[in-house]
């Protein structure tokens, strides 16, 4: 080995001591780990598949997979129908001496705390909430109408954080556009809704992708929205990894679903790969 | 008509994204013991609770502590693993920068999880130190990204021009590249501070006696609705806001220009 290398390796060594140690060796114990078992309160390392096989039998557990799969994609649909015309507002109506300010105070509440955000939203939607008397006050109902701990209050929490970030992805994939394209549409005839669906969006597809595939992955891995909104009406995945580790103590099992929690991401990943800019973020 | 539709739109959306934070910090001005309609006040009793509650003033400091500690550790790991990848021929350097970006790709409940396993099962057990190193693992990955993408052929001719005038490689570090690199690194440090301040499920999990704010705030979120906690969370809001406000104004500005 070089001296140059050996100092190279002076550098990057301690961060990739940190990583390996920190990261990548207790990610392998929980592997093995979701491969193991409890017997009463011991753990015994069998090596099965038993965990896997709870997961299809059990109902509450492949429950909670589909729900999770649900409300996810629920809000990352809902989130990019929200965010792309609120990034193409900004980006092509508001003037440019505004836009970055406009921009700022668009994504401003996404540095709230998730925990003290899912609060607001539960003020928000509770019983005698901001929602239930204006509703009541203009006379749209005459009972308050039950909106916290339901999915409709998971969903709105999380289609609120996600339209934040989405906006920006959106907004940074607009604004690199050239507005030649836009001018050679509409020379060659194309009108507003024909430009927009031939041309513009296909155009900025890699960005609706990666910060859908964002959304995705850090809304199926939550576990503070669903349990602060939704309750315990329905478990998410997150919620039944947590209900694992604190009442059971049965680590394999939390191990097993980590591990298909993963599994989806990763398979996520691979359904958008094609799309996927994430150098560009 | 039409003219007018994206103004509305613009409206409704900013109303719907601030109508949370709006009630939140209306509501924590409430005089009596309910924040909801109606609003009677405006009364500061509520920060003068949190103030005087000894629990939650132990949280906020342990929440620094850890925010700083961890973002200054995560922030040198990642200058320096950036600054020997970019400056020295390593072989296998991409599957390095794979290794040490791959934490960005797990949730945070599985990196939580994963450090309460080992640490477990080894006998570790879990304190404030264990949350600060689990915020490590999460904050590493961006710093080393944001520092390392700013690394230029400009800084490294200033470097080389260091090095021909016989400084030694540490003092090329400290007096050339650390001070042209500054803008970056300060965002990563500042980046660094907000996700880990906010942070709740790594803390959660791997906290027990010493716990930080927001794994404060989720255990009085179990006695419902208060003030108190709209109080509380409305001071964690402007934290956040005041550090990126800050960020926006010295930094990016300064990198626009």
């Amino acid at each position: 080995m070089s001296k140059d290398q050996i100092r190279g390796w002076g550098f990057v060594t301690p961060a990739l001591l940190w990583t390996i140690a920190f990261f990548i060796v207790p990610f392998v114990v929980m592997g093995a780990m979701s491969l193991a078992s409890l017997e009463g309160r011991t753990l015994v390392w069998d090596l099965s598949l038993a965990n896997y096989a709870e997961l299809l039998e059990k109902k509450y557990l492949w429950r909670a997979v589909l729900v999770s799969l649900e409300i996810t994609l629920t809000v990352t649909v809902i989130s990019v129908v929200l965010a792309y015309p609120l990034a193409w507002i900004i980006a092509f109506r508001v003037s440019p001496r505004w836009q970055r300010l406009a921009l700022l105070l668009a994504i401003l509440p996404f540095w709230t705390s998730y925990v003290v955000r899912s609060y607001a939203w539960l003020l928000v939607l509770a019983r005698e909430g901001v929602v239930n008397e204006t509703l009541m006050w203009i006379g749209a109902i005459a009972e308050p109408i039950t909106l916290a701990n339901t999915r409709f209050a998971t969903v709105t929490g999380f289609v609120h954080f996600f339209v934040m970030l989405l906006t920006l992805t959106i907004y940074a994939n607009l604004i690199q556009l050239s507005p030649n394209y836009r001018r050679a549409a509409m020379d060659l005839g194309a009108n507003a809704f024909q430009t927009f669906r031939h041309v513009i969006l296909p155009l900025t597809l890699p960005g609706i992708v990666t910060g859908a595939f964002l959304t995705f992955v850090l809304c199926i891995g939550d576990y503070v929205t669903p349990q602060i909104l939704g309750g315990n009406t329905e478990l998410s995945v997150p919620q039944v990894i947590m209900v694992q580790l604190g009442r059971r103590a049965d680590f394999p099992l939390a191990s097993a679903l980590a591990i298909v929690l993963m599994s989806i991401v990763a398979l996520a990943y691979l359904l958008s790969a094609r799309w996927l800019r994430l150098d560009r973020l | 008509m039409m003219r007018f539709l994206p103004w509305a739109y613009l409206i409704a959306a900013f109303v719907f994204i601030y109508l949370p934070v709006g009630v939140l910090v209306l509501f924590s001005f409430q005089e009596g013991s309910l924040p909801v309609p109606p609003f009677n006040g405006p009364s500061v009793q509520w920060y003068q609770t949190i103030l005087g509650d000894e629990d939650l003033m132990a949280a906020l400091r342990n929440s620094i502590l850890v925010a700083f500690g961890s973002s200054a550790v995560a922030v040198t790991l990642g200058f320096l693993a950036a600054y020997g990848l970019a400056r020295h021929v390593l072989p296998g350097s991409t599957l390095i920068r794979g290794l040490l970006i791959a934490p960005l790709t797990v949730s945070y409940l599985i990196v939580g999880l994963g450090l309460l396993i080992v640490l477990t099962r080894s006998g570790f057990g879990v304190s404030l130190w264990t949350a600060a190193i689990g915020h490590v693992v999460i904050n590493l990955p961006l710093a080393f990204a944001i520092i390392y993408a700013s690394m230029g052929a400009q800084q490294q001719n200033a470097e080389r021009a260091a090095r021909d005038l016989g400084a030694s490689e540490p003092k090329v570090i400290m007096l050339v590249t650390v001070p042209m690199l500054l803008p970056s690194i300060a965002a990563a440090f500042f980046l660094s501070v907000t996700l880990s301040w906010d942070e709740f499920i790594i803390s959660f999990l791997l906290t027990r006696f010493d716990v930080t704010l927001p794994v404060e705030i989720w255990s009085l979120l179990r006695s419902g609705l208060s003030p108190q906690l709209n109080a509380i969370g409305s001071f964690v809001f402007l934290i956040s806001v005041a550090v990126v406000l800050l960020l926006e104004l010295t930094i990016f500005r300064k990198g626009r220009q």
